[in-house]
């Protein structure tokens, strides 16, 4: 499968290995929205587990973003992971699972990473005035929104 | 009767009685004119209502008593457990799994203990395998009991409550002897178990064993073929297989689709495939056949339970494992099957005693999304009804 794709997009696939009995591709972010919907169609990755970010400030690139896969015909896992830099944006892969659509939403929410053609991209487990994105490394655990917690609960944060 | 029905004869005359007359709009040929004319009309469920089991927020958009469309508010719990995780050490941050979804403590720790050991390179030795078999297929059981109590009561039957909570009693009373705790048990430990077993374990799980299948007859006696069980079940909350697997869709609300897929028997974890059991499947995907879906998977669960007590091997109950946990850098994704479905963690490690980012892919939260495809065109009713059987943890969809 592999062979195929490299032959198929060359250098837009940077990276095809596995850790611990976990195979993972590194790609390109141009070729994802294309490479997911051949990963469905042809490569019967018909279920999508898990979309979600990890966050590197220190690096030029600060983003993770990852798509978790699995094949009910093969019983196969893959991850597909893509770098992207802070205020870059991303296709949504709402048109390829409808699962998407809520994941997608509290990827925004918790790193602020925006998709491209999302129906409805709002935060999802933060109230919507909410200032920030917690998953970020330069979120202090103890930072909250002091604002949001006057206006709206009436008392100091306490923080 | 009589006095109120004489009339007075100076005020009523035909001519008033004329002009006082009802004409509707549809008589005149007229639009609509009044608000109470509009069809649709936007209310609000919850966040605090009985039958959106916690704090779920849905907002229904009706013509009269159809649902035209939901938009689900969520997060009133959330909590950042894994923004808690990256400021806790892997040991420390195991408790706080079990806070996730608290009906099913113990498989929560099952996940969270297993991936962790995966990124070490460690694994638990055979009898802490079988002991966390034992618990959480306890559990599931136990999950599911809560389940068709609190199910069958928002659809209006009210005594299989009692019934499934005084026998949920005989398991959480075994959690209790075991570990101490009956809800958030962090019964487990990264590399196996904390606890040998109490003296008796094992007669008191058979005991209970013998006790609980008379009683889950007791819930279908009840339920199977009780005609407004039927009628409010039956074809509510449909979804097709296409669908289900389309939005991601695990556990039961899956295999009552008609995909025959168990993590326990497709990527085996724990000691699952030393021990035989059936993966029940539904055809229609409707709220009656998650239920039966269900209701299998409890015995299928005494199944497990009893060849695990039966052929549980002597020895250790946890592996070597280093003081300081510093597993090496790299990433490692770990799912099992909860009571609700998938659960999987996704670890990544810098190589320091605390994880970089653990992801946590709830089940609930992933299968609250179905809701808005299930209950289109369907009755107020029903929203009642596939909330229920789409078995969600607030607690796990808001983490």
């Amino acid at each position: 499968m592999v062979g195929k794709l490299k032959g198929q997009y060359g250098s837009g696939i940077r990276e095809a290995s596995s850790y611990l009995g976990q195979n993972y591709l590194v790609v390109e972010p141009a070729i994802i929205f294309e490479l997911l919907q051949i990963l469905r169609d042809g490569e019967q990755f018909d279920y999508c587990v898990d979309i979600t970010a990890v966050h590197y400030p220190e690096r030029e690139k600060q983003f993770d973003l990852l798509w978790i896969l699995y094949s009910f015909s093969k019983n196969e896992r893959i991850r597909v992971k893509i770098m992207i830099a802070d205020g870059e944006t991303v296709p949504s892969a709402t048109p390829i699972w409808a699962t998407a659509n809520w994941l997608e939403r509290e990827v925004f929410d918790m790193f602020g990473i925006r998709f491209d053609g999302h129906p409805d991209l709002k935060r999802i487990l933060l109230p919507d005035g909410w200032k920030g994105h917690p998953l970020r490394k330069d979120y202090g655990i103890i930072q909250q929104d002091q604002e949001w917690v006057k206006a709206n609960l009436g008392i100091e944060s306490g923080q | 009767m009589t006095e109120h029905t004489i009339t007075d004869p100076k005020t009523p005359d035909a001519k008033t009685s004329k002009a006082t007359k009802y004409v509707s709009h549809l008589e005149l040929g007229e639009p609509d004119k009044t608000f109470l004319d509009s069809n649709e009309l936007i209310i609000n469920m919850g966040p605090q209502h009985p039958a959106t089991h916690g704090v779920l927020r849905v907002i229904l958009k009706l013509d009269g008593e159809q649902v035209l469309g939901t938009e689900c508010v969520i997060g009133y719990l959330h909590r950042g457990v894994e923004k808690i995780a990256e400021n806790r050490t892997y040991t420390m941050f195991n408790p706080y799994v079990d806070r996730m979804d608290y009906v099913a403590a113990v498989s929560n720790g099952l996940g969270y203990c297993e991936a962790v050991e995966k990124l070490l390179n460690i694994e638990a030795p055979p009898r802490a395998k079988y002991i966390r078999v034992i618990l959480t297929e306890l559990n599931r059981l136990a999950s599911h009991q809560l389940w068709l109590g609190t199910h069958a009561l928002d659809i209006g039957a009210m005594t299989p409550l009692f019934y499934t909570f005084r026998d949920r009693e005989e398991i959480l009373k075994i959690f209790e002897k075991y570990c101490g705790a009956r809800l958030t048990t962090h019964a487990f430990r990264i590399g196996g178990c904390q606890y040998e077993t109490y003296e008796g374990f094992e007669r008191d799980v058979i005991k209970f064993l013998d006790f609980v299948p008379p009683k889950i007859d007791e819930y279908e006696e009840l339920l199977t073929t009780n005609r407004i069980w039927l009628e409010r079940t039956k074809n509510v909350g449909v979804i097709s297989k296409a669908d289900a697997i389309a939005l991601g869709v695990t556990g039961p609300v899956l295999r009552a689709s008609g995909v025959k897929w168990d993590l326990r028997k497709a990527q085996p974890y724990a000691a699952y495939s030393d021990f035989d059991f059936e993966i029940p499947i539904g055809q229609n995907g409707d709220t009656y056949d998650r239920y039966s879906v269900r209701m299998e998977e409890m015995r299928q669960s005494l199944r497990i339970i009893r060849q695990a007590v039966e052929k549980i091997p002597e020895g250790p109950i946890m592996a070597k494992v280093p003081k300081v946990m510093k597993p090496p850098v790299g990433e490692i994704y770990h799912s099992i099957e909860a009571p609700k479905g998938e659960l999987g963690y996704f670890i990544v490690s810098d190589g320091s005693t605390q994880p970089y980012r653990v992801r946590v892919r709830p089940p609930s939260f992933v299968n609250l999304q179905a809701l808005d495809i299930m209950v289109r065109g369907a009755l107020v009713a029903d929203v009642i009804a596939v909330i229920g059987t789409l078995d969600i943890v607030l607690g796990e969809v808001d983490r």
